[in-house]
């Protein structure tokens, strides 16, 4: 067993016997589903939204080449320097060397999850930098340094009372436990940083090849102040996020407010052109875009799967999610949780390594009945099963089903299969639950059925 | 009609009773049932851990025993889901092409099946307790089955149906309820307790896996709810 599978079922393990945390996380998303069908319901049709939207992103990502040759030609008209990074060590160099050449101190952020992706803030904080974090929920996380919890939730996992306790032990200042007193906290430790920040450090949402924008979706001001007080803008974002026209935001960014938060828009919305240009007042004097791969290319030349670039990062396959519910966040052990981690993680990262996360899952569908997009999220998660069992299949499990393929197809071998399983039901029960249970995993927490003697098969047969 | 009715494994071996009603209903109404001796498996199992090859050595003879069948009837939305939806994925560019496809085309789940091809709601049936229904994930969205056996069930004499809050999996799914127990059986608290909180007698479901998983947790529990298939519902006079 890999270190990810284990750590990943001992987890697993910690948070489903955690009552408390199962059922705050339950209430959160439960109150999301609520002011999401309420958002759902004021689109003429979500169904062709979803079907617009997913033909839309199938356009975008198909032709992927055109659209970023575009994008990059009209960034680079008005003055932005765009950099290609095919992995993550060379992103975090081309950032690396922009902050240094700047003779940067401080870089402010704004919420990015690729650059969770490429571990950004370790790289700088190592290389003698301050990193702050400007989202809300990133500042919490970042102040208990841990990772996000939720693609757009990111401390969701944290009661007021602890966020209260984290801010007067990080802060010395929460004066209750209120989000307004709280925020208020968070918001003086920010101005300050935002004012001696050489850097600011965004990602992006969309990126619209017609007219060479990026698109920043955010509910709380940061990322605008983020682009506009520091001389310096740097923004990295995933070779996906490409949209061919202007016009599809009309549908895009209501769409990612209402799948992401049950929100009709997000609060501010921003579409970044270039740096400071001759005769504006404001802006970055300087704005370098950093394109992410990191192996999408490599999940793009997949036919199958090919629909996973669609993913906007709305989170809404994470909150409906019957496992990530109740295993949480962390425990994924990913930067991207969820159902579409569960599918693209073994892209990114190996499939040997991250399989688990495809087996485990009840396969329910609910991820890709509430995907905005459409991406086939839990037919991919057999997808990758198949393709892992076929790189590398066990020994045991492919014996066992050689075996239960014989039994089935024999009706003989069946029916003696069924007596036997009649037969040794007293054993079943002596062993119940301990160490000799062939069938532990079950019995530890449920009871197994009791097998009648008379099978279906059998009735029929005497009925005749 | 002639009616091959594809009883799962699961039904045959733990709950025949489930089996034999979907018998007696379809007899019942005049149509000639058989049930093929030779399929026991859909394949599903294998299919679902990523052994493909295996699923197929199991699927292929079932595909040939219901080659001629003028119409399929499975007792599951799991199963039916297997046959009707996957069947045609697993042998896809395979010389089982074209026949799973067909197979696929003239397989009916059961309560889709009485619905919506045979055009029949009221069976007669009595059931003077108070329900609730249990949606198995692949009958309601592989499928798409989600009125079918709630028009049923409101046909059936002294019966209440009362819906749960929430429209989430068991917790089940197959080899995953062994391969991750802590997880599934998480799931599968949550459903239960939402069971439980409607003040139903009886959680009905079209899936007897479904049902497996939620009787296994309610009995080791102590919890008083009963499980009991959609087709006995049916059935109960």
């Amino acid at each position: 067993m890999s270190t990810f599978v284990s750590e990943f079922k001992t987890a697993a393990t910690r948070v489903t016997g955690d009552a408390r945390q199962r059922q705050f996380i339950r209430t959160a998303l439960g109150n999301y589903e609520i002011a999401r069908d309420k958002r759902k319901a004021s689109f003429q049709s979500w169904e062709s939204a979803r079907q617009a939207a997913a033909e839309t992103k199938w356009q975008a990502i198909n032709h992927l080449d055109t659209h970023l040759e575009s994008l990059v030609a009209k960034l680079e008209a008005r003055g932005t320097k765009v950099h290609w990074a095919s992995n993550a060590t060379q992103a975090r160099e081309i950032i690396l060397k922009i902050v240094t050449d700047k003779k940067a101190r401080s870089i402010i952020k704004s919420k990015a999850m690729t650059s969770e992706e490429i571990h950004l803030n370790d790289a700088l904080e190592h290389a003698g930098f301050t990193v702050a974090e400007s989202d809300l929920g990133e500042f919490i996380v970042q102040l208990r340094h841990e990772p996000p919890y939720h693609i757009v939730f990111p401390s969701m996992h944290l009661t007021r009372d602890q966020i209260r306790d984290l801010f007067q032990k990080e802060l010395g200042d929460a004066p209750s436990n209120s989000p307004e007193d709280l925020t208020m906290v968070a918001r003086r430790v920010m101005r300050q940083k935002y004012i001696e920040a050489d850097i600011g450090f965004t990602g992006g949402n969309f990126a619209i090849a017609e007219t060479g924008m990026i698109s920043i979706t955010e509910n709380e001001g940061n990322a605008r102040l983020t682009a506009a007080l520091p001389k310096t803008m740097i923004t990295l974002l995933g070779i996906e996020k490409v949209l061919p026209r202007f016009s599809d935001l009309a549908l895009f960014l209501p769409m990612l407010a209402t799948a992401g938060a049950g929100q009709p828009m997000t609060c501010y919305n921003t579409m970044y052109s270039g740096p400071r240009q001759p005769g504006e007042c404001d802006g970055p004097e300087e704005w370098h875009v950093v394109l992410l791969d990191n192996r999408r290319t490599e999940l793009l030349a997949d036919p199958e799967q090919r629909d996973a670039l669609h993913c906007i990062r709305c989170g809404a396959c994470l909150n409906v999610c019957p496992i990530f519910r109740n295993v949480g966040g962390h425990t994924y052990g990913t930067t991207y949780s969820g159902p579409v981690g569960s599918v693209i993680t073994p892209h990114l990262r190996g499939l040997q390594d991250w399989k688990h996360l495809s087996n485990a899952s009840s396969l329910c569908g609910a991820c890709t009945e509430a995907c905005p997009v459409k991406i086939d999220l839990h037919h991919h998660l057999l997808h990758n099963r198949r393709n892992a069992s076929m790189s590398e299949p066990s020994f045991f499990e492919k014996l066992a089903y050689k075996i239960f393929g014989m039994v089935a197809n024999e009706p003989v071998f069946w029916s003696l299969a069924k007596k036997i399983g009649w037969l040794t039901q007293p054993l079943q029960r002596a062993v119940k639950g301990s160490a000799l249970d062939p069938a532990k995993a079950w019995t530890k927490t449920r009871d197994l059925p009791t097998q009648p003697l008379e099978s279906f098969k059998d009735w029929w047969r005497n009925r005749k | 009609m002639t009616v091959t009715l594809f009883i799962p494994c699961f039904i045959d071996a733990l709950y025949p009773r489930a089996g034999i009603s979907m018998v007696e209903i379809l007899e019942r109404l005049g149509h000639t049932v058989i049930c093929p001796e030779k399929i026991a498996c859909c394949g599903q199992p294998p299919f679902n851990s990523g052994y493909w090859d295996e699923a197929r050595t199991i699927a292929a003879p079932v595909l040939e025993q219901l080659k001629d069948a003028e119409a399929i009837v499975i007792g599951s939305g799991s199963c039916g889901a297997m046959v009707k939806k996957f069947y045609p994925e697993l042998f896809a560019k395979t010389p089982h092409a074209e026949l799973a496809k067909q197979v696929a085309s003239r397989t009916w789940e059961f309560s889709d099946f009485l619905v919506n091809k045979l055009g029949v709601t009221d069976l007669g049936a009595k059931f003077p307790h108070k329900v609730t229904y249990h949606d198995g994930c692949h009958g309601l969205r592989e499928l798409g089955i989600k009125t079918s056996p709630r028009v049923l069930l409101g046909k059936v004499g002294g019966l209440q149906l009362v819906e749960m809050k929430d429209e989430i999996c068991c917790g089940f799914g197959g080899t995953f309820s062994a391969k991750f127990p802590m997880i599934s059986t998480a799931m599968g608290e949550v459903k239960c307790n939402n069971a439980v909180e409607t003040g139903a007698d009886y959680i009905v479901s079209g899936d007897s896996s479904c049902l497996m998983h939620i009787q296994g947790l309610l009995s080791r529990q102590g919890k008083p709810i009963k499980t009991i298939s959609l087709a006995e519902v049916l059935n109960h006079q």
